[in-house]
């Protein structure tokens, strides 16, 4: 067989006896989303379970985490999911123009996000907050050798160690899907290649977007709020 | 394409004249991904065997230079003398090498990618790309793994199971970089099996030809189904545990000190969260392709096969609950141990469904001992003995004596080698054919087989008694306990037996590497099989069918009374049969 | 050389013996019964020609039968197994009078402190020895368990009892040992490079000669 013969037959829709009513590449997110689950299980499991079993109380919340700054992340984190569906109802409707602002703005929600993070760790690493506890002589460590209790500072380096893999994979995954938005971006939105009858691309990656949130949300709540 | 999954997927899709490089270096065709898992697998599952044969020599004959141990570097075998560290090495790297880089690419890289899309009658694979990503992924891990022999202090030496805190810092263990190496390989390795996983699951559900419903489906396909789904859950576990680990040793987590709070069970429970659905990716998809083959060596169909179908569910599912009993002694509260017993002892059962299923097959068949039937059936024997020998450490009281005994070693080996790889040996041969488009030597593969399972079972059978007798595992030199001396003897027959186990492999490798050349041209359809694969020339071209076939019954249709032949492959249409009604396709 | 299980030197032996020579005779049947059932199958049903395979999908009331079978004789295999369980391993499992000894494990060696003539340990009498573990005989020990390091695995064949010695843990697991002599205390997981070498020795006693040598050595440790 040719090369061209085989792409020409292995471009039309393959007629099988479907299993679901997804297109492939849904079908394929999803199915990549539940391994991403078991991911994040595996990371937040292990965090209940090193804090239950920990021989001390952990630091009290906002002590050494910036809760508002977080929060407003949280938020930002939020709305470029909200623009998120704005993009894929305009580009459903056949609206480019609509599909370019919303995707645009997801994708400046999304770095503002990672920015807004780096900005936190960089701030907390030169507070002495390290993935292993507090740096001896630093500003956090002089403060929990005054308030043990409150800044948990028996245990400070599993707060570190949790803390910093847990938001830094979910800044990985960010990062991840901005890159890949801006490819798209860059590759199809941008030259208009989606159009009202064929926008998988936005629907998957939105996908995505949407799961990166929602984990953010559960970390938010567990890491800095509780 | 890709764009769903864009940060692993490759930039750029081949539209360009098929250059060499396309066609088996950087191929999307899901045959050529197989063929490319199998020669870099079989290459690894080389060099385990090859450590595997250190390690015998050094419990053989401790203390003696290994013959030709003296190319070794001092740091490993002065003058040919395995030194402690190393036989830890070799112990680790053996395990680890066989699991993750041998088993479970040579039955899910391989046969995932070979057999799905020419069994369900697919073009290739759902993401033909992601798929060579992630062949070169598990290329490139496996590459990561290896180069851990070539820094200084040589590869980990924290057992393949990787006990933290052992595993967690260099000054227990006495290795950084090759550690450091070991997790960032299982964690490329993950990504890799991830990306396998989904496509495998995805392209069975939404690539099936017209006709091919579920139970349909040829029961290899399903284990395979299964096993993905495994792998897609489980593997990012380790991934997770692999990622802690590594900063613990990298930029001074404590997840796993206890020193600092943290806990070092907490490695165990993800690890065998992990690696207890592992070794269910180890063995369900071997169940699958015997079934296949008995059915066809028989020329009957799978008795039972609904229940067979569920019998895999069921083991898969049993596979997320019993982690625990590998942790029955580990200091875990005892009732906990209690119900990992109840759910370990009730995988017993579909596995006596399976094999009594098997049996059933047989039963009133008309027997082609054929090299694939042989290995089939030595399969079936050889995981009655490694699924038996299970109960003894299933039961928790019984596990607190042999636990980490060779009677565990021996366990393994017998459900690993005499259950995986014996299957593994009869697919090899069974789909050559189709790969390759020649057939193994007959007689040879007769020969290799029946050695094999000689000195195989001369190798592992005695490491019951070994156990039995209370030997430990992963001690270098058994002569230092008193207890253990009377034992060498024995320890040097399991040995001898190891070096012949091995010397009969060349066999194999030889009748492998020259049927590729001189083996016989095979046939289209040289096993009489029902498969959609067999009515697919040799080898089956890229895209495999020019137009979808179609599909009017399941794959174990032998000696049907409807038709004179003693098969009836699943495109075959009779009067009887009707055309499958087509599900709407969803727009792709 | 030995081919059956080491000698029985504690309560827990009977027990677990039995329960594997249970194992063996069930799970000896179902071997006997699956290899000479493959085995005849081979012989009776091999090729010949002009012959056609039993066409059949299979039989229920056959599956029904070989899936009850192992059901309950592992439920009942459950029942037994967890009856001894609770009472080697459970939570409460430990007799009131044991006589407590203290072992702490690190790279490479056993550091076994007993607790002097108060029988308590903790208290100032308490002296450490380095790999070597003397109990009585037929009194109940319990064994406190702890690391230094990483994961060791006390483990003594013939007492058949084996704990694992987890760092940041102290867990504790009792024998009682029913023959006086000598035997070994070997590390049982993996824990670096001289864990081949991480050896003790065991020496049960009789009450008197645990006595006497509890005076002797504490003198000897003393001075």
């Amino acid at each position: 067989m040719t090369h061209a013969a085989v792409v020409s037959a292995m471009r039309p829709p393959f007629p099988a006896e479907r299993g679901v009513d997804v297109y492939n590449k849904k079908l394929g997110m999803w199915v990549f989303l539940a391994s991403e689950i078991m991911f994040f299980t595996a990371l937040i499991g292990s965090y209940v379970i090193l804090r239950f079993g920990a021989p001390a109380e952990w630091a009290l919340p906002g002590k050494v985490l910036n809760i508002p700054v977080t929060a407003f992340n949280t938020f930002l984190l939020i709305c470029s999911s909200v623009s998120m569906v704005k993009a894929y109802a305009a580009i459903s409707h056949g609206d480019q123009k609509g599909l370019r602002m919303w995707f645009g703005l997801t994708i400046l929600g999304g770095a503002a996000f990672v920015g807004v993070q780096v900005y936190e760790y960089t701030h907390l690493i030169r507070h002495g907050f390290l993935p292993s506890g507090f740096r001896d002589g630093s500003e956090l460590a002089e403060l929990a050798a005054a308030n043990p209790i409150v800044y948990g500072q028996t245990i400070a380096g599993l707060y570190g160690s949790t803390f910093f893999t847990m938001t830094g994979f979910h800044g990985f995954h960010v990062t991840c899907g901005v890159i890949s938005m801006l490819y798209l971006y860059i590759t199809r939105v941008l030259p208009g290649k989606y159009t009202k009858d064929d926008h998988a691309g936005v629907e998957v990656v939105g996908l995505y977007w949407h799961f990166v949130d929602l984990v953010w949300i559960i970390l938010f709540t567990i890491v800095y709020l509780i | 394409m890709t764009t769903a999954a864009a940060p692993h997927a490759m930039p750029h899709a081949g539209h360009g004249p098929t250059s060499f490089w396309r066609k088996y270096i950087f191929s999307t065709d899901h045959k050529i991904i197989g063929i490319q898992f199998l020669f870099v697998s079989l290459f690894f599952l080389l060099v385990g065997g090859i450590l595997a044969m250190q390690i015998r020599w050094q419990l053989g004959f401790p203390g003696r230079p290994m013959p030709g141990g003296g190319i070794l570097p001092e740091t490993m075998a002065p003058g040919g003398v395995i030194l402690p560290e190393y036989y830890i090495q070799l112990v680790t790297m053996h395990g680890t090498f066989m699991v993750f880089f041998a088993i479970m690419p040579l039955l899910v890289g391989v046969y995932a990618n070979f057999l799905i899309p020419l069994k369900i009658g697919a073009h290739d694979m759902a993401f033909p790309r992601i798929n060579m990503a992630s062949f070169w992924a598990a290329f490139l891990a496996g590459m990561i793994m290896l180069a851990g022999f070539f820094v200084p202090d040589g590869p980990s030496r924290a057992g393949w199971t990787m006990y933290a805190p052992l595993s967690a810092s260099a000054e227990y263990s006495g290795v950084s970089t090759g550690q450091i190496l070991w997790c960032l390989s299982i964690v490329v390795l993950g990504l890799s099996s991830i990306l396998g996983s989904l496509n495998y699951i995805t392209t069975i559900i939404n690539n099936r030809a017209p006709g091919m419903t579920w139970f349909r489906m040829p029961l290899s396909v399903w284990a395979l189904f299964i096993t993905a789904i495994l792998g897609l859950l489980a593997l990012p576990v380790l991934s997770g545990a692999g990622i802690m680990l590594l900063f613990d040793q990298t930029i001074g987590t404590h997840f796993f000190d206890p020193a600092a709070g943290g806990q070092a069970l907490l490695w165990q429970h993800l690890f065998w969260f992990f690696g207890h659905p592992e070794v269910y990716i180890l063995i369900l998809p071997a169940m699958g392709m015997v079934s296949d083959i008995i059915s066809n060596g028989s020329r009957k169909p799978i008795f039972g096969y609904h229940s067979m179908v569920f019998a895999i569910v069921a083991i898969a599912f049993l596979g997320w609950i019993v982690w625990g009993h590998h942790m029955f002694v580990s200091g875990m509260n005892p009732t906990l141990g209690s119900t990992f017993m109840v759910s370990t002892l009730a995988i017993a059962v579909p596995s006596a469904i399976k094999t009594f299923n098997w049996m059933g097959t047989m039963w009133r068949g008309n027997l082609r001992f054929h090299v694939p039937m042989m290995n089939a059936v030595g399969f079936v024997s050889m995981f009655v003995i490694g699924g038996l020998s299970g109960i003894y450490m299933a039961a928790t009281p019984l596990d607190m004596f042999i636990h980490d005994t060779y009677f565990i070693v021996a366990h393994i080996h017998y459900v690993l080698f005499g259950g995986s790889l014996f299957a593994l040996f009869g697919a090899f041969t069974y789909w050559y054919p189709k790969m390759f488009g020649r057939m193994m030597s007959e007689r040879w593969g007769k020969i290799h087989f029946w050695l094999t399972f000689l000195f195989y079972n001369a190798t592992f059978f005695p490491m019951h008694i070994l156990g039995m007798g209370g030997a430990m595992r992963r001690i270098y030199d058994p002569t230092q306990y008193d207890f253990l001396k009377p034992y060498q003897p024995l320890n040097q027959f399991i040995s001898i037996s190891a070096f012949l186990l091995f010397a009969t492999q060349i066999i194999f490798i030889v009748n492998f590497v020259g049927s590729l050349f001189r083996g016989k041209k095979a046939p289209a359809n040289p096993w009489d099989d029902n498969g959609l694969e067999w009515t697919l020339p040799n080898p089956a071209p890229h895209g495999n069918w020019e137009k979808p076939p179609t599909v009017y019954r399941g794959p174990y249709e032998f000696s049907s009374p409807e038709v004179a032949e003693d098969y009836l492959p699943q495109t075959r249409k009779l009067p009887t049969d009707r055309e499958p009604v087509l599900a709407p396709a969803a727009g792709d | 050389m030995h081919w059956w299980l080491p000698l029985q030197a504690s309560t827990f032996a009977k027990p677990i013996d039995g329960l594997f020579v249970a194992i063996l005779i069930i799970t000896g049947i179902a071997f006997v019964v699956v290899e000479a059932g493959l085995i005849w199958f081979i012989f009776r049903y091999r090729q010949r020609p002009g012959r056609k395979a039993y066409y059949t999908h299979g039989n229920n009331r056959a599956e029904v039968i070989w899936t009850t079978i192992p059901a309950v004789t592992v439920v009942v295999l459950g029942l037994f197994s967890n009856h001894y369980w609770v009472q080697i391993k459970g939570r409460n499992s430990v007799p009131p009078n044991a006589y407590p000894i203290g072992i702490h494990a690190k790279q490479f060696e056993w550091r076994i402190t007993y607790p002097g003539a108060d029988g308590k340990l903790g208290t100032a009498d308490d002296f450490t020895v380095r790999n070597q573990l003397h109990v009585p005989v037929g009194r109940p020990i319990e064994v406190h368990l702890s690391s230094e390091d990483v994961i060791h695995s006390f483990f003594v064949p013939q007492l058949r009892v084996r704990q694992d010695v987890v760092p940041g843990m102290d867990i504790k697991a009792w024998f009682q040992a029913t023959v006086t002599g000598d035997f070994e205390l070997g590390c049982s997981q993996l824990c670096g490079m001289g864990h081949y070498k991480m050896r003790a020795r065991v020496t049960v006693h009789t009450q008197a000669d645990f006595d006497a040598w509890m005076k002797a050595t504490q003198e000897g440790a003393g001075s």
